[in-house]
């Protein structure tokens, strides 16, 4: 336990000290939004409309962006090696690192998510709905985004060849994130698209860890 | 004292052959170390001392042949395998954001290691007077020394070093040579790839060219596939 520990804090210590990792995550999302109501025109029913749906696609995108920082350092500088090495399985190395990356990416992005719902004019009602949806949604693009990550190392341009491989596999994070709140203003309710997020989320758990620490090997064979 | 079981038997390799991509880098390479025991690995670019060291921390598996600890294929306890050696690649895994002894305990920890010997680590390498530096300050030797430092650490029967002495200075040569004899009389075995006459008692010498196949395929053949 304390290799898991020690290695998910010197995540956060990496993240915090190379400064900008966060807020570069956190700088495109808020940026990507704000940039929706000055193309579509400030008019409030339009940006109600589509608000949920720009604050996911732009949590999706910042996810991406973060990516290459999960696997690409370690793999360059010889750490990746030593992980391989070291007592824990490399499920258990995807599984601590996938979890600081959680928490400085899909953790701030949720934590400032309710000042950028209002900015779109989104029910108040609505927003810790919104909230729900993305604590429960951004583990499973931290997870999947693994095994892209792991995939591409190597490759010549990573970060293209990632966010191909990754954006079609957070489909359903994004359908049911956003359904969650269309549901919850529409009345019929938020919570089958929540439990599904959440079901989403424990099956990624397990599963992407495995396929992440396969495609590790081959990366570090 | 040494923190691991020093007569555990002798480390064989038996029969390896290793493919890097299409070409076959060597074959039939047998040897045996016995605890205690130093063999350097020496030969010409590219003649496989990396990849010999990588098959035989079991970071890659061998095309041909295995290797075993004792009589038992490590490749039935990867992760007992793993446990018992130490492998300094030409890659010094240090992450210049991290301070250096923050960099020593971190892969301390990553070997479950309840107390490591991180002041007789820094000591040894004359890292002391770092000790709280950002490894963005160090020097290519001072990086190489916080690399080997991790060998004195946490104790572990196998070194697998690989160029150890790249970019050291005479001082940190010497102090890699003092840890090697300490490592050895304790009964621990060390495996270098190198190109540096290494001072070494009684160290069993490799010659990667002796297990280079005979060319097999013209290379042309792969251009004009690709």
């Amino acid at each position: 336990m304390g290799a898991y520990f020690g290695l998910f804090r010197r995540e956060l210590l990496l993240a915090f000290r190379q400064g900008g990792e966060i807020g570069l995550a956190l700088g495109f999302f808020v940026l990507a939004i704000v940039l929706f109501p000055l193309g579509v025109g400030p008019e409030a029913e339009i940006l109600r409309r589509i608000g949920v749906g720009v604050i996911w696609v732009a949590a999706l995108l910042a996810a991406v962006l973060s990516l290459d920082r999960l696997f690409a350092p370690d793999h360059t500088d010889g750490s990746l090696d030593l992980l391989a090495l070291s007592t824990m399985p490399l499920e258990g190395v995807v599984v601590a690192k996938c979890a600081a990356h959680w928490v400085t990416t899909g953790l701030p992005l949720t934590a400032i998510s309710p000042f950028l719902a209002a900015l779109l004019g989104i029910d108040s009602a609505a927003i810790p709905v919104l909230m729900a949806g993305l604590l429960l949604g951004t583990p499973v693009l931290s997870l999947f985004g693994a095994i892209a990550a792991a995939l591409t190392l190597g490759a010549r341009r990573p970060g293209i060849l990632s966010s191909l491989l990754v954006l079609p596999l957070y489909l359903p994070v994004l359908i049911f994130g956003a359904g969650a709140v269309e549901g919850y203003v529409a009345g019929s309710g938020a919570r089958p698209h929540l439990l599904l997020l959440g079901a989403l989320t424990l099956a990624a758990l397990p599963l992407a860890p495995i396929a992440t620490a396969a495609a590790l090997r081959q990366a570090i064979d | 004292m040494t923190g691991f079981d020093a007569d555990d038997g002798d480390l064989v390799a038996a029969n390896l052959a290793c493919r890097r991509g299409e070409r076959l880098i060597f074959a039939r390479l047998s040897c045996v170390l016995p605890p205690g025991g130093a063999l350097l690995l020496i030969g010409a670019n590219g003649s496989g001392k990396s990849s010999l060291l990588r098959v035989l921390a079991s970071l890659l598996a061998p095309t041909e042949g295995e290797v075993s600890w004792g009589g038992v294929p490590v490749s039935t306890d990867v992760p007992g395998h793993h446990a018992r050696l130490h492998y300094v690649g030409h890659l010094d895994a240090i992450k210049p954001a991290l301070g250096v002894r923050e960099t020593l305990s971190f892969w301390a920890d990553m070997r479950g290691a309840a107390l490591p010997k991180t002041d007789a680590a820094l000591a040894d390498f004359a890292l002391d007077a770092f000790a709280d530096w950002p490894c963005r300050w160090l020097s290519a030797g001072q990086r190489r020394r916080l690399a080997l430092a991790r060998l004195i650490a946490t104790p572990a029967p196998l070194w697998l070093l690989d160029e150890p002495t790249a970019s050291l200075d005479p001082d940190g040569e010497a102090r890699l040579v003092a840890a090697i004899a300490a490592h050895r009389a304790a009964g621990g075995r060390v495996v270098i790839a190198t190109h540096q006459p290494l001072v070494l008692s009684d160290a069993s010498v490799l010659t990667l060219e002796d297990f280079a196949p005979a060319i097999e395929d013209p290379a042309d053949d792969l251009f004009v596939a690709f």
